[in-house]
């Protein structure tokens, strides 16, 4: 029997201790023990990118990520993006522009775009195309999917600007 | 998955030495091999060692024309460093084509070269680029590191610490990426060095893994030229025939790619 682990993480501003085993999955930790949802599980396998979460400002696949590796991480997901009653502009953008058909990977998606934006303010459709290449559409549903980036870019450039 | 140790190292050789007293131990750089690897079940290590936290194994430093990457540096890292762009924009522009952002985030030099995947990227950045491989033993030169696909010459205790390289005169890297795992199809890094000859080394096509390739060579050390590699014949020999292409449409890939690592 493997020595489990003490985890301490930051998800979404709260703070979550455990004992885990070594091999526990992240993207277990977030669904099964705390309950967090929002990250999909996909492939499994690093490649679909539904399981995409911010780790310590970067995007990460939380398939391939050990839980004891995030000790003292903080990390963000959907959840922690925005909700039904405060939507983050991608999430407006994607409702509106209809970036999404099924829904599985859009979380992943969305939390992928967060940090694409914050690299890039104002991508052109290359660089969302290459910035998102981490994250697949089953639904295929990209051209949507780089609208609503680019629409989001442009309302939150304008937001920002305003603010200024 | 099967179960395992789990250890964080706060240094190179305390890693090391972690390492020796396993009965079955692994270094875990970035993960993004020996997870999936694991979750497949087919590596089964009795202990897996962190080193992510291990601060001598990390940044880059340029001092002149010399180049050092510490093995915990990741692919986004060498990406997006400005010095190194500057210095030897090759390298950056290979790093920045790696997989895709999230595993750039978390994939390492040294995680890459100690796996030598027969279609990785960095192995043929490092032998072409006549680079030095650091251990926490010796250094070993990278004509002497990569002996076949998935083998090297490391030492079942001995840890990447960091590689080293003189900055070439000139430099291109040439990838035909399967759309799917994005891993080299063909790879081809072109370097002259500073006395003018030519070092040329293939990933993704040879079926013992990254090689240099001598025709390229000699052709590109007479003239540094795209119009160069017209002339050489790439032979089938020890090329790579699987359900993504057979030997000779990597042999042409080959081709293609050094002429793109010409621009």
């Amino acid at each position: 029997m493997s020595k489990k682990k003490h985890v301490t993480l930051n998800v979404n501003g709260k703070t979550e201790e455990f004992l885990a085993e070594p091999r526990e999955l992240l993207i277990y930790t977030l669904r099964e023990r705390l309950n967090i949802t929002g990250p999909h599980i996909g492939c499994e396998t690093s490649h679909c990118g539904a399981c995409t979460v911010t780790i310590d400002g970067k995007s990460v696949k939380s398939c391939t990520m050990f839980a004891v590796q995030a000790e003292g991480a903080e990390i963000t997901t959907i959840e922690g993006i925005g909700g039904p009653d405060n939507l983050h502009p991608l999430q407006e953008a994607f409702k509106e522009h209809h970036g999404l058909q099924c829904g599985y990977c859009t979380p992943g998606m969305i939390t992928r775009a967060t940090k694409l934006l914050e690299e890039i303010p104002n991508p052109t459709e290359a660089e969302i195309r290459f910035g998102m290449a981490g994250n697949l559409c089953r639904c295929t549903g990209y051209q949507n999917i780089v609208k609503s980036i680019q629409a989001a870019a442009a309302q939150m450039s304008a937001a920002k600007e305003a603010a200024e | 998955m099967y179960e395992t140790n789990f250890h964080k190292a706060a240094t190179a050789q305390e890693a090391a030495a972690l390492l020796n007293r396993s009965e079955d131990g692994k270094i875990l750089a970035g993960g993004q091999t020996l997870i999936p690897t694991m979750k497949q079940r087919l590596a089964d290590p009795t202990d897996v060692i962190d080193v992510s936290a291990a601060a001598d194994l990390r940044g880059i430093t340029i001092a002149g024309d010399q180049v050092t990457i510490g093995a915990m540096t990741t692919h986004a890292e060498v990406a997006g460093h400005a010095a190194l762009a500057a210095l030897c924009p090759s390298i950056c522009k290979l790093a920045a084509n790696i997989g895709d952002p999230a595993v750039r985030h978390r994939g390492t030099i040294g995680g890459s070269l100690a796996n030598n995947d027969p279609a990785a990227d960095y192995p043929a950045a490092a032998l072409a680029l006549n680079a030095r491989i650091h251990t926490t033993s010796r250094e070993i030169a990278a004509d002497d590191f990569f002996e076949g696909m998935f083998t090297t010459a490391l030492e079942d205790d001995e840890i990447i610490t960091a590689v080293s390289f003189t900055a070439p005169a000139k430099g291109g890297y040439g990838k035909f990426p399967n759309p799917a795992s994005r891993y080299a199809m063909a790879g081809v890094f072109v370097a002259k060095l500073a006395d003018g000859s030519a070092r040329v080394a293939v990933t993704g096509a040879g079926e013992d893994g990254v090689h240099r390739h001598d025709g390229l060579e000699a052709a590109l050390s007479a003239d540094w030229a795209a119009s160069a590699v017209d002339g050489v014949e790439i032979s089938l020999d020890g090329l790579l025939s699987d359900l993504h292409g057979n030997a000779a449409y990597r042999a042409n890939l080959v081709k293609v790619m050094a002429k793109r690592a010409l621009g």
